[in-house]
């Protein structure tokens, strides 16, 4: 049943600019995948559960299947595609392949969104729930029981976990962040 | 999902004035809102966003207590640098929830307002008094692994199913509301129900009403504070019980007490039996454990969540000694 309203919204989505008339109940996942064609964002469960429809909304990771795009009218919105091109990997993306830590791939781009923001929430120094003492403010380090933790909202069924700790890992080291 | 105005407000009063017409609903950080509405648990006529209200902030009182805006994420909340020092079982309890990813949009009002996970309020083809009055409890006679053990009635069998919740109801906290009849300020007790023969509402809001904040009163020795949440698998899910407890202590002695629990109640449980009970006596294993039983003598349990009682017990001691033996260091 088509719906009465419709809503005006801008999204900047890797750095392209657009904008649409959508129905309210759009999600921004499906504003991305079924009106913008950009399939580098994966629909898993549709309910928050799985991760793989993770983005970058203004650098902080959220998953964009329990959003309402008119809600993020005016977003700055960054898919796994917006990390780095084929000819030119991102850091996370390179680490993935160098360690294999995709099997079907298809939460790998929710993974590296979600691994992503982490990076950037343990710079800010956000604990997590296996901070020893959240009351001490000092830098984070990212040991592989904080990245197992930090990625918990990605879920992937291959049984891929180890070589996908191995490449987030790997990068915290370049990053001097582990 | 059912069609619905969508409707964004500039300001609190904007926000007001834009509902309570019909059957609205408001839109903070959509974590909860946004899956009803798919799996068809909320059918407003209208949603109200309110996620771009200037309601941010965590601030320090003139009493030296906190007031965290209603807007302020649970990632912020739980990373800001007061919280963790102050209140240590505030952030910890945050952190025990969800995930990064929807720590990050989810926001501290809306977690106070988040609806239970009871697998058949969740499931629109099982009748349920909570989601629709009247229809029955599967619950009841159904899978209870999960189901309530205190202050439970023939209507409903559901848990509340908040981390945040806990600590803040340990800690004696304030909602600040706004509504067509002006502000008010709801004590954390009176602020979630049990279900009583109306288990649709889950808590003392009336239609309208916009939470606009919560204060945290000052408690200095609540950086003795901790919380622990078990639950089936290490991260990502809902607790099976879970324990928030904050204690002063001195030779030996327990001088000041507070102690929540969840899993257990339809709201956050605040034990308040086992704290008059260990207020100035022993900080002994014992003397926890006798104060958690007297706490769940009242308990009623099923075949299939009985295993809650020594989980809880367990648990309880197992924090509060915790939390002195880290005094006595």
């Amino acid at each position: 049943m088509p719906s009465a309203q419709h809503v005006s919204v801008r999204l900047t989505v890797d750095g392209q600019d657009h904008e649409l008339e959508l129905d309210p109940r759009v999600s921004v996942l499906d504003a991305l995948r079924d009106r913008l064609a950009i399939t580098s964002v994966k629909k898993g469960c549709d309910h928050g559960q799985c991760g793989a429809c993770t983005v970058l909304v203004d650098g902080r990771r959220i998953v964009s299947c329990l959003t309402l795009a008119a809600s993020y009218d005016g977003a700055d919105v960054t898919t796994a595609a917006g990390l780095g091109t084929a000819d030119n990997l991102g850091d996370l993306q390179a680490a993935f392949v160098d360690r294999d830590a995709l099997q079907c791939g298809y939460c790998t781009p929710g993974q590296i969104c979600s691994a992503a923001g982490m990076f950037a929430e343990a710079e800010a120094g956000m604990p997590s729930h296996v901070t020893k003492d959240v009351s001490d403010l000092g830098q984070v380090r990212l040991t592989p029981e904080e990245i197992a933790e930090r990625m918990s909202g990605n879920l992937c069924r291959c049984g891929a976990y180890c070589h996908i700790r191995e490449a987030i890992t790997d990068v915290a080291k370049e990053r001097g962040q582990a | 999902m059912k069609e619905f105005e969508y409707v964004r407000a500039a300001t609190v009063s904007d926000a007001l004035s834009m509902s309570g017409v019909g059957d609205t609903a408001y839109l903070a950080g959509g974590t909860n809102l946004v899956d009803h509405l798919r799996l068809g648990i909320k059918r407003p006529d209208r949603i109200v966003d309110i996620s771009r209200l200037d309601l941010g902030g965590v601030e320090e009182t003139a009493d030296g207590g906190l007031r965290i805006g209603a807007n302020v994420p649970n990632a912020d909340l739980a990373a800001d640098p007061l919280v963790r020092q102050r209140y240590p079982f505030v952030s910890e309890a945050l952190l025990a929830g969800a995930s990064g990813q929807i720590r990050a949009m989810a926001s501290t009002a809306g977690n106070l307002l988040q609806r239970t996970r009871c697998v058949y309020f969740q499931d629109t083809t099982t009748p349920c008094n909570k989601r629709e009055p009247g229809a029955g409890c599967s619950a009841i006679d159904g899978f209870g692994k999960y189901n309530a053990i205190i202050g439970q009635s023939d209507q409903c069998v559901a848990v509340h199913p908040s981390d945040l919740c806990l600590p803040l109801a340990a800690l004696d906290a304030v909602v600040h509301v706004t509504g067509s009849d002006g502000d008010r300020k709801i004590p954390f007790a009176d602020f979630h129900r049990l279900p009583g023969d109306d288990p649709s509402h889950d808590t003392n809001l009336v239609p309208a009403e916009l939470i606009t904040g919560i204060e945290i009163p000052p408690l200095p020795w609540a950086v003795r504070s901790h919380y622990r949440k078990v639950r089936d698998r290490a991260s990502y899910a809902f607790a099976l019980v879970s324990v928030a407890a904050a204690i002063d202590v001195s030779g030996g002695q327990v001088n000041d007490v507070r102690l929540a629990l969840g899993g257990v109640a339809h709201k956050p449980h605040r034990a308040r039996t086992a704290e008059d009970q260990l207020r100035d006596g022993p900080a002994t294993a014992e003397a926890f454990e006798a104060a958690i039983d007297a706490e769940l003598a009242a308990a009623q349990v099923g075949s299939e969540n009985a295993y809650k009682i020594p989980m809880l017990q367990r648990t309880v001691v197992a924090v509060l000694q915790e939390l002195v033996e880290g005094a006595n260091r």
